[in-house]
């Protein structure tokens, strides 16, 4: 299960939506073993495609050797598809290089752009093999334990989520 | 000659787990060919019929080797190797 809080849940979506038609793609980082998504980094896709995203390869070292002095790892690895389901493509399971990481998929397609419902899904990607999973959308984490308050239940019905997310 | 090389995660199977790793050689060539030696099976990760991958990165001294030789980019004592598969995909 991928837990995120609310903010970062919003600014996936806002970067996917500004970057529609072209895929929007970027990170989550949190500390190392924390499996908490605190630290949004969006990133230029260096394809500049509707149908493909790549991370710039100075960027991508910048942001390595960056996680790497604040003991982080890059929790969520997102982009969006922006034609086609949010689902990962055959493309994204072969370069799919992070074992560890939740890999979340925001589909634009058929207006999601500008403010219609968009899918938001979760994957674990290992090995080749994809496994989706639940996505719980929290206010904040609580930092003390490592555990997340759930949000109130009125708060998840926004128009940019499914009710069932 | 030591050169430190910075394995990513997906690669640490061949390293028993280990982040970084020594080894040497005096361009990016030799240095495959020592990893390889002491880390079987890595090299195929890394190359293509000869070449680097195209979704794998290598860096010398934070400079990505397409930009500096490839495969023939010089090393020396203390450089820095650091590999990082690229981040990428789509709908395509």
């Amino acid at each position: 299960m991928l837990t995120i809080d609310q903010a970062t849940y919003d600014a996936i979506i806002a970067h996917a939506r500004r970057d529609h038609p072209d895929e929007a793609c970027g990170v989550v980082a949190g500390a190392v073993g924390s499996d908490l998504p605190t630290r949004f980094v969006p990133m230029v896709n260096a394809a500049m495609s509707p149908t493909f995203y790549e991370f710039d390869s100075t960027d991508l070292l910048r942001l390595y050797q960056e996680m790497d002095d604040r003991d982080e790892e890059p929790v969520i690895v997102y982009h969006s598809h922006t034609a086609t389901e949010a689902y990962p493509s055959r493309t994204d399971v072969n370069l799919a290089g992070e074992p560890g990481a939740h890999y979340v998929l925001v589909s634009t397609r058929d207006g999601a752009h500008e403010g219609g419902p968009l899918e938001f899904r979760s994957y674990r990607i290992v090995d080749g093999e994809v496994t989706e999973e639940e996505v719980r959308v929290v206010e904040r984490y609580d930092q003390s334990t490592g555990a997340s308050a759930p949000q109130s239940p009125n708060t998840l019905t926004t128009n940019d989520q499914e009710a069932d997310v | 000659m030591a050169i430190e090389v910075r394995v990513p995660t997906i690669l640490r199977t061949y390293t028993d787990g280990e982040k970084k790793v020594s080894a040497t050689g005096d361009s990016v060539s030799a240095l495959i060919e020592d990893l390889e030696a002491n880390h079987a099976g890595i090299k195929d990760r890394l190359l293509e019929d000869g070449q680097p991958r195209r979704f794998v990165n290598i860096y010398v001294n934070d400079e990505d080797i397409r930009f500096s030789g490839g495969l023939e980019t010089p090393l020396s004592d203390g450089d820095i190797v650091v590999i990082l598969p690229a981040v990428a995909g789509g709908a395509r």
